[in-house]
This record gives C-alpha cells, sequence and structure tokens, in this order.
C-alpha cells in the first residue's frame, strides 16, 4: 500500500495556510473596519471582501474536515481540548458573517451590526490564535482522548498567540486595503498597517523566544548541529520580509505590503511546522498515529486532486471579476 | 439537578442543527428556482424574469449567509462534543462530508459572489452559469450530507476493528440502505418549503395589488409545481417509510406507538405512549389500517416495541408526535394544492381572496414539516448514532463536564436568538419592498461594464 500521510500533510498543510491568508485579510479588513472614520469607508471596506468572504470561510470547513478526513484521531483529541475558543470563535463568525447583509439591509439597526462585524472578526481572530497557542504547548491525553479540562487552553502563552494573530490579520486586512483602495481610505490602511505591523513584529518575537525555552524538543530541533545551518534562513527570510514589509508600508507600492505581509506568514507557518514535525497531537501522536486507514485516505484523495485544483481555478476567477479597486456601485450601496 | 454533558450535548446538537436545516430547506429551492429564472431570461431575454429572479436573489443571499455560518458550526460540533463518534466514524463518515465540501461549499462560495455582485461585470450566460452552479452546489450538498446522516441511519460496505469502523466497500457506504429515500424525500421536501414560500409571496402581493405581473408568474408557476411535487412526495414518504420498516423496525415501532409484533395492526391516531408500563394511555386506533398502510397488506406484521430490549427503544412520544405533525402539515399542502388547482380550471386563481390568504397562511408550512420529519427520523433512532452498532451515550466527548456544555449551549442560544429573528424580520421586510419596476440591467455583450471603470486593471492584485 502506497503511503498517503506524506502528500496529505502537505494537502492540509496547504489547505490551513489558504484558510490563514485569505480569511485571514477578510478578518482583518473586519478588525481595521472598526477604526474607520465615517460610514463611505466603511462600505468600501466591506464591499472590498463582501464577494469572495464566503469562499475564504469555506476554507475553515475544509481545514475541519480534511483534519477529520486525514488525522481523525488529532481531530478527535484536538477539538475538545479547544472547546472554548472553537465555540466562542463560531459564534463570532455567526455575528460577523450575518453582518455583511443584515448591515446593508437593515439601515435602523447598522450600527449594531457594524459591531457586531468589528467584533466578531476580531473575537474570532484572537480565538484562533488561542486555539495555535495551545496546539503548540500540547494537551493532556490518555489513550484516544483528550484528557484535561476544557479550560486547560486558556495559558499566558496562549492569549499572547492570540494577540499575535490579531496583529498579524490586520496587517494582512491592510495589506488588502492598500491594494484594493485609494486615497484616504489607503492612507488608513498604510497607518494602521504600520502599527499593526509592529504589533506582529514583537508579539510574534516573543513567541519565538518563548516556544524553545518552553519546550525543549524544540529547542534542539532549530539549535542544534547541523540543524541549526539547515534552518537559519527561516529566520534570515523572515527578517528580510520584515524589512521589506516596513519599507513597502512606508513607500508607494500597491502591493508589496499585501506581498510581503502574505510571505510573513508563510514564514511564520513554516516555522511552526518544523519545531512540530512530524507530530500532529504534540508529544503524543504523529502525523502516522493519527492518520485514518489508506482506504480512506485514497478514496477521498482521487476527488480531491482532482477538485482542489478546479476550486482554486475557479476561486482565481472570481477574484478576476472583481479585480481592480473596489468600485461604490458594486456591492452593497 | 446535576447538568450531563450527554442530555446537554445531545440539546446542543438538536439547536444548532434544527436552526440550521431550515435554511437549507429554502436555499436548496430557492437556487434551482433563481436558476430557472435566469435561465428563462437567458433564452427569452424578457425583463420580467429578471426582476423576480433579482428579487429572490436578494433574500436567498440573507438566507445563504445565514446558512453558511450556521453550517460551519456543524462540523466542528462532532470535534468537539462527540469525539469518540468521530474517533470511531471518522473513517467512514469523514470523506463524504469532506467531498461535500469540495463539490459542494466552494462551488456555492465562488459563484455566490458572482451571481449577488457580478451582474454588471460579466457577460449574461456567465451570471446564468453561476445561478446554474449554486444552485448545484446546494445539491450537491445536500445528495453527500444525507449520504453521511443516511450511513449513521442504516450503516452498510463497512468492518469494525478494535470498536472503530473501516471502510470495505464505498458503493454500499454511500448508495446505503436509506439513503436514495431519504435523498429524493428530503430534496422533495426542500423544494415544495420553497414553493409554499414562493406562493405566500405571490398571494400577498397580488392581494395588496403590487407587482401584480410578476406575482401572477410566481403564483401561476408555484402552484404547478406544488400540484406534482406534493402528491410525488407523499408517494416518496410511504417508500422511505417502508424502507425505515425493513431496516430500522424498532424505529418505526417508536413512531407507530406500537407495542406488540402483530398482523392485523391498528392505526393509532392519537395516544400519550407511556414508556415505563409499556402502553399507550388514551388511544385512538383505527383497526387494519395500521398493517395496511405499513406494510401495504391487511396481513401484514407490523414491528412492536416489545421485540427490543427496554434499553434499546427510542421514546417513542416524541417520534410519535413528530410524524403525525408532519403527516398533518402535508395534508393540508395537499389540500392546498388541490384547491389551487380547482381554482385553475375555474379560471379564479387569481382573484379568489381566501385562496390568496390561506397561501400567505401557509407561507411557512414547509419549514414546520421539515422539522417534525427530521426530529421523526432523528429522534426515532435513538439511543444510537450509528444504529444497532454505536450508542449515543458512548459517542460524547469524555473530557466535557456538564457546566462546559451548559455554557456553550447557552451562547448558541443566544447568538442564535438574536441572529435567526433578526434574519427572519430582514427577510420579510426585503419581501415587502417588492420588485422595483427597473431593474439592475445587464450589461453590454462582452461583459465588461460600460461605464467608465474608476481604476486601471494593472493594479488588481
Amino acid at each position: 500500500m502506497i503511503d498517503f500521510v506524506p502528500l496529505w500533510t502537505l494537502i492540509l498543510g496547504l489547505g490551513v495556510f489558504f484558510y490563514v491568508l485569505l480569511d485571514g485579510f477578510d478578518l482583518g479588513c473586519g478588525i481595521l473596519y472598526g477604526f474607520a472614520p465615517d460610514t463611505a469607508s466603511r462600505n468600501l471596506i466591506m464591499n472590498s471582501i463582501a464577494p469572495i468572504w464566503d469562499g475564504n470561510e469555506t476554507w475553515l470547513v475544509l481545514g475541519g474536515v480534511g483534519l477529520m478526513a486525514a488525522f481523525p484521531l488529532a481531530f478527535a483529541i484536538i477539538m475538545p481540548a479547544v472547546y472554548f475558543p472553537i465555540l466562542v470563535m463560531l459564534l463570532a463568525l455567526v455575528f460577523r458573517g450575518v453582518a455583511f447583509e443584515f448591515r446593508f439591509r437593515d439601515a435602523e439597526r447598522r450600527t449594531f451590526w457594524d459591531h457586531g462585524f468589528h467584533y466578531g472578526s476580531l473575537v474570532a481572530t484572537f480565538a484562533q490564535g488561542i486555539v495555535l497557542g495551545a496546539f503548540i504547548q500540547g494537551f493532556t491525553v490518555e489513550g484516544r482522548h483528550f484528557a484535561g479540562s476544557s479550560f486547560d487552553c486558556f495559558t499566558p502563552f496562549s492569549l499572547l498567540t492570540g494577540l499575535a494573530l490579531v496583529c498579524g490579520y490586520a496587517l494582512l486586512g491592510a495589506g488588502w486595503l492598500i491594494v484594493k483602495t485609494e486615497g484616504a481610505l489607503q492612507a488608513m490602511a498604510r497607518r494602521y498597517g504600520r502599527w499593526f505591523f509592529l504589533g506582529t513584529l514583537v508579539s510574534v518575537g516573543i513567541v519565538s523566544i518563548w516556544t524553545p525555552l518552553m519546550d525543549v524538543d524544540i529547542a534542539h530541533r532549530w539549535f542544534l548541529t547541523p540543524n541549526i545551518y539547515f534552518l537559519s534562513p527561516v529566520p534570515v527570510i523572515t527578517a528580510v520580509l520584515a524589512v521589506v514589509e516596513w519599507r513597502a508600508l512606508n513607500g508607494r507600492s500597491e502591493i508589496l505590503p499585501f506581498a510581503a505581509a502574505m510571505g510573513l506568514f508563510a514564514m511564520s507557518y513554516l516555522g511552526i511546522a518544523i519545531s512540530l514535525w512530524p507530530m500532529i497531537v504534540p508529544h503524543h501522536f504523529t502525523l502516522w498515529q493519527a492518520a485514518s486507514s489508506p482506504d480512506t485516505q485514497a478514496f477521498l484523495l482521487v476527488g480531491t486532486l482532482f477538485l482542489l485544483p478546479v476550486i482554486l481555478m475557479y476561486t482565481a476567477w472570481s477574484y478576476w471579476v472583481f479585480r481592480g479597486k473596489v468600485r461604490s456601485d458594486i456591492g452593497y450601496h | 439537578m446535576t447538568l450531563d454533558p450527554l442530555l446537554l450535548s445531545r440539546l446542543q446538537f438538536f439547536w444548532v442543527i434544527a436552526f440550521h436545516i431550515i435554511l437549507p430547506a429554502f436555499t436548496v429551492g430557492i437556487a434551482s428556482y433563481i436558476a430557472l429564472l435566469e435561465g428563462i431570461y437567458f433564452a427569452s431575454g424578457r425583463e420580467i424574469y429578471l426582476r423576480i429572479s433579482a428579487f429572490w436573489t436578494r433574500i436567498f443571499a440573507i438566507a445563504f449567509g445565514m446558512g453558511v455560518v450556521s453550517g460551519v458550526v456543524m462540523p466542528f460540533q462532532f470535534g468537539t462534543n462527540w469525539s469518540r463518534f468521530s474517533d470511531a466514524t471518522a473513517n467512514i463518515i469523514s470523506p463524504l462530508l469532506g467531498y461535500e465540501g469540495l463539490t459542494a461549499f466552494f462551488l456555492e462560495a465562488a459563484f455566490l459572489g458572482v451571481l449577488l455582485f457580478g451582474r454588471k461585470l460579466v457577460p449574461r450566460w456567465a451570471h446564468f452559469f453561476a445561478a446554474v452552479m449554486v444552485a448545484g452546489g446546494t445539491l450537491f450538498s445536500s445528495f453527500w450530507i444525507l449520504a453521511t446522516n443516511s450511513w449513521m441511519q442504516t450503516p452498510a460496505g463497512y468492518t469494525i476493528k478494535d470498536g472503530r469502523f473501516f471502510p470495505a466497500d464505498w458503493f454500499a457506504i454511500i448508495f446505503n440502505p436509506s439513503f436514495p429515500y431519504r435523498l429524493a424525500h428530503t430534496v422533495t421536501g426542500f423544494y415544495i418549503t420553497t414553493g409554499f414560500v414562493v406562493l405566500a409571496a405571490a398571494a400577498w402581493f397580488l392581494r395588496k395589488q403590487r407587482c401584480v405581473e410578476e406575482a401572477r408568474i410566481m403564483l401561476s408557476t408555484t402552484a404547478w409545481l406544488l400540484t406534482m411535487l406534493v402528491p410525488l412526495q407523499i408517494a416518496l414518504g410511504d417508500l422511505h417509510g417502508l424502507n425505515t420498516l425493513k431496516y430500522q423496525p424498532a424505529k418505526l415501532a417508536a413512531i407507530e406507538a406500537h407495542w406488540n409484533r402483530e398482523a392485523h395492526a391498528p392505526l393509532t391516531l392519537f395516544a400519550i405512549p407511556d414508556m415505563t408500563n409499556e402502553t399507550n394511555r388514551y388511544a385512538i386506533e383505527v383497526p387494519e389500517l395500521g398493517s395496511l398502510i405499513l406494510t401495504h397488506s391487511a396481513g401484514g406484521v407490523v414491528p412492536g416495541l416489545k421485540d427490543y430490549p427496554r434499553d434499546q427503544r427510542a421514546p417513542a412520544i416524541v417520534p410519535f408526535f413528530a410524524f403525525r405533525i408532519m403527516v398533518g402539515l402535508g395534508l393540508v399542502m395537499l389540500g392546498v394544492a388541490l384547491l389551487g388547482l380547482w381554482l385553475r380550471i375555474r379560471k379564479r386563481l387569481y382573484d379568489s381572496d381566501w385562496f390568496l390568504r390561506l397561501c400567505t397562511f401557509t407561507g411557512p408550512i414547509g419549514f414546520l414539516a421539515v422539522i417534525a420529519g427530521w426530529t421523526t427520523t432523528e429522534v426515532g433512532r435513538q439511543p444510537w448514532t450509528v444504529y444497532g452498532l454505536m450508542r449515543t451515550a458512548d459517542s460524547v466527548t469524555p473530557s466535557l463536564t456538564g457546566l462546559d456544555v451548559a455554557i456553550s449551549l447557552a451562547g448558541y442560544m443566544i447568538v442564535y436568538l438574536v441572529m435567526f429573528p433578526s434574519g427572519f424580520i430582514l427577510i420579510r421586510s426585503v419581501m415587502r419592498k417588492g420588485m422595483p419596476a427597473e431593474a439592475e440591467k445587464a450589461p453590454v455583450e462582452g461583459g465588461r461594464p460600460s461605464a467608465p471603470v474608476v481604476a486601471p486593471p494593472e493594479a488588481a492584485p
């Protein structure tokens, strides 16, 4: 039997990464939305993501279901362990998701749904950051079950990763708005982009120092020879991207702030993957131990290899249809 | 009183799915209706179909948004509250859920943007194509999620190792015994639900003498559709019942509150099933009719709850009444459809005030029937999550405390009680605004708008 685990790891890894980038920038737009000065700019921010947010969020479903399909044991242990952050994230996503239509159709309660959109985006992002932090720290496991308390996931470390993700998503959102808007709104995106970039830099920096101090295996992974030589490009490229991002936010390029922010996310993501490999439930189960049966993986793989490129194609087409600066006559107005 | 995480998790699942299911019950049907209208408009170029389509698309957008956010909640429930079920069944059900995401959700999401906002940006055929893709997505979604549900009801094509299910035959897993019947019965139910909503809106406009031309088209086509679909649905329901008798006899016994296995069984019209004393109180029965309806022969043997150990019986009172509510509502729907046909023959369909009033009144009837039917099938299969093989009590997440689930259930209740009524009020107000005479014009051929584009294309991401 062929070993499908590496391929599924790659597919799921890319799926989650797409989610982080795509819903990342539209949740980030939601975070920046709260700082927008007037209704016109709020309309523009919302319209810049209105045609695509739903597709972006679909990657979250694919991430959850993909984890269940490829690594069901991990799904069955991780989900109960992050019971409350997942709950809060889902409820926050409900609020922000319906806000698109409700805010536009229900003028009397527009302010309420404005807050729903902003705080929904903010809280959902923070909750995702807590999930990430709890995942890196690992869980109490007995046999095939999570054996800790539903409140274990709230730690100083996970709160910090929550904060880091809020800053990171807001940075992505700023990058998107710089691409999609002009004039005062674009200037605002640059201004807040700089602040959230600094926030990202500091919080991710602390996380990067804290993680190897917390976990000796991760420290060994990065700092023992010869690993340190192979892995040193990761922090180096990250540092270069950070400089590029800062200069781009202060400069005139409309594409570079978004591109460099995506690059920073890619490097952080890669860093986490390097730290945890080959575990999917840190300290307990490897990808292979948590994998579903080869029959299951093969059955879903056949369709995925055909459908995923098709999905990427028509998703790209829907982005292409709405290319260019946001127009005030397309979308909600 | 101690908080039981199992009971609370079941309540939570009921709460989130009961609210969620009313949205697909409408969006599956209305997406197909929009695709049909867009198709007619594309073929005939008649503006009136564009106006009707634009009207329903506005309503669809609100319902779909609510459907998406309440749907994202669902797969996570398997992990957070039913982790042992996930661990045991993931090898079988997760690819089905995965295919739902891959074939349905992405299709819907990507083309929805174009359907809602792209009329000025893409050529007419592409807009029609987007409508078809969205409708197709909703149907693919129904296919996979009902395959999953049906496998849990009538499991097939599996082997069991170490208390976990492994796939043996994917065709048997997907096309398990109850799936074709459940799929046909559910999707038809969704179409009928939508039909009654459209009928109610059309009748309301006609009574107010607004958008009369559009309302007549809506009323006429939908009344035809319901005249065909409601009798079909009753026949499908009957077939689904025969299937349940064959594969889930204990569920059937609970639905009928039938205690003893017997031929020439009566049909119980009303009763209060008493699970402790194994009997029905205040029963009103019609002799012989039970066997006749359930087995299609007077001498047919109907299973009884006493055939099964006490701990393998569903709480009969819930499926018994839920089923009777569903059937009762079905008969009302049949009445409305037949009245419509009779009035049409007498050429009074559009100007009979009492019929229009009746149609307005029966607008939500399909939703009630869907929830009643869903309750029948889901409570009726208790105490199992995988029928006859895995108990609900063994499916729940072991780490959860009663307090954990009480908090999460409260969260879902509060948020849904804000969101769903808001959405309902919003849909009603959008409906009342009606159809503006001047709908959004389709673009000139070539697909780019005639108005000047604000930004140069090279600024695109």
